[in-house]
């Protein structure tokens, strides 16, 4: 069994700290928002898995770039670390925010732009899965997971502009207004810095899992490896 | 201000939602944990299979050759006796 390196392990502790904090500070230090009540303080969580997962999406388009090119199985596995913690930050988005819409749109779902592009971007990734586990050639499945993923990978900018380029319910809470929104609000000061602290503190969460992530992923190739040895 | 409608109770919404955060993050933490465990027995299993047997068990494991009941030069030299006695 290989150790978990100390940096590794010092991550896993800041992560849990900073989890610790952003959560204090979406409950108990920003103010309630006076329309929407309690539930406005999911907000900084469901935009904090979001910022992560469209970013992780958008890094494994770059590694599956970089895999095509030097043919390293090393970015493979990146990229299906990156993949993974990405759809699992991004379920949490989609199932907050459907959360938010109840009491906010008075509904679970709906067909929006914005609500659309986010489903349609979980299901392509949960089917990058699906096409991986059909394929038993490592070099193959490396090949086809890579152009699914850049192909994959542009479906996460149109679903963080959906909301700025097609006519939406969904708000546009930073960085522009969309009139056709509701459950919109502007936020004040204590509002803003639960908000960047909370961007903040998922990065560092996707940092350290992505890193358990492909650290997960060696152990599983190596342990590949030693099967067809042992069975040779 | 009169007019103002008060705040709506959302509380159960807000709750919900943390809930599903911090389930899904929980399980996702302990399906690493999990498939990382299940990974590092099944390569030290395959670390022990692969292992170079060492010749001392190759002797071992060799079909061994018959040998007398009891053996040693002194059993052998005892029955040449008894053979000398009898003829």
């Amino acid at each position: 069994m290989q150790p978990k390196p100390a940096a590794l392990k010092i991550l896993d502790l800041v992560s849990l700290i900073v989890l610790g904090i952003s959560t204090y500070l979406a409950l108990v230090f920003a103010p309630t928002e006076l329309v929407m009540g309690d539930v406005q303080r999911v907000f900084y969580f469901h935009i904090g898995t979001a910022w992560t997962a469209l970013l992780g999406f958008i890094l494994a388009a770059i590694f599956s770039v970089v895999y095509l090119i030097k043919k390293d199985l090393k970015w493979d596995r990146l990229q299906v670390a990156a993949i993974e913690v990405s759809l699992v930050f991004f379920l949490i988005t989609i199932v907050l925010g459907s959360i938010w819409a109840r009491p906010a749109w008075n509904t679970w779902w709906t067909w929006d732009p914005r609500l659309t592009t986010a489903a349609v971007t979980e299901l392509i990734y949960v089917a990058y899965f699906m096409l991986r586990q059909g394929i038993d050639d490592p070099d193959r499945r490396a090949r086809f997971g890579a152009v699914y993923a850049l192909v994959g990978g542009l479906s996460a900018p149109i679903t963080f502009f959906a909301i700025r380029l097609f006519r939406t319910i969904h708000p546009v809470v930073i960085g522009g207004t969309n009139p056709e929104a509701d459950g919109g609000f502007s936020m004040t000061a204590d509002m803003r810095v639960a908000f960047f602290f909370a961007l903040f503190a998922f990065t560092i969460i996707f940092i350290d899992l992505f890193w358990n992530r492909i650290r997960l992923g060696d152990l599983q190739d190596r342990v590949e490896q030693l099967k067809l040895k042992v069975s040779m | 201000m009169f007019f103002q409608e008060p705040t709506p109770d959302t509380s159960g919404y807000m709750i919900a939602g943390f809930a599903v955060a911090f389930i899904v993050m929980a399980l996702y933490v302990a399906s690493i944990y999990l498939r990382r465990r299940n990974l590092d027995q099944d390569m030290s299993m395959l670390q022990e299979l692969d292992k170079p047997v060492p010749p001392a068990q190759t002797a071992a494991r060799q079909p061994q050759k018959r040998t007398p009941k009891s053996g040693g030069k002194k059993s052998t030299k005892a029955a040449a006796r008894k053979t000398r006695k009898k003829y």
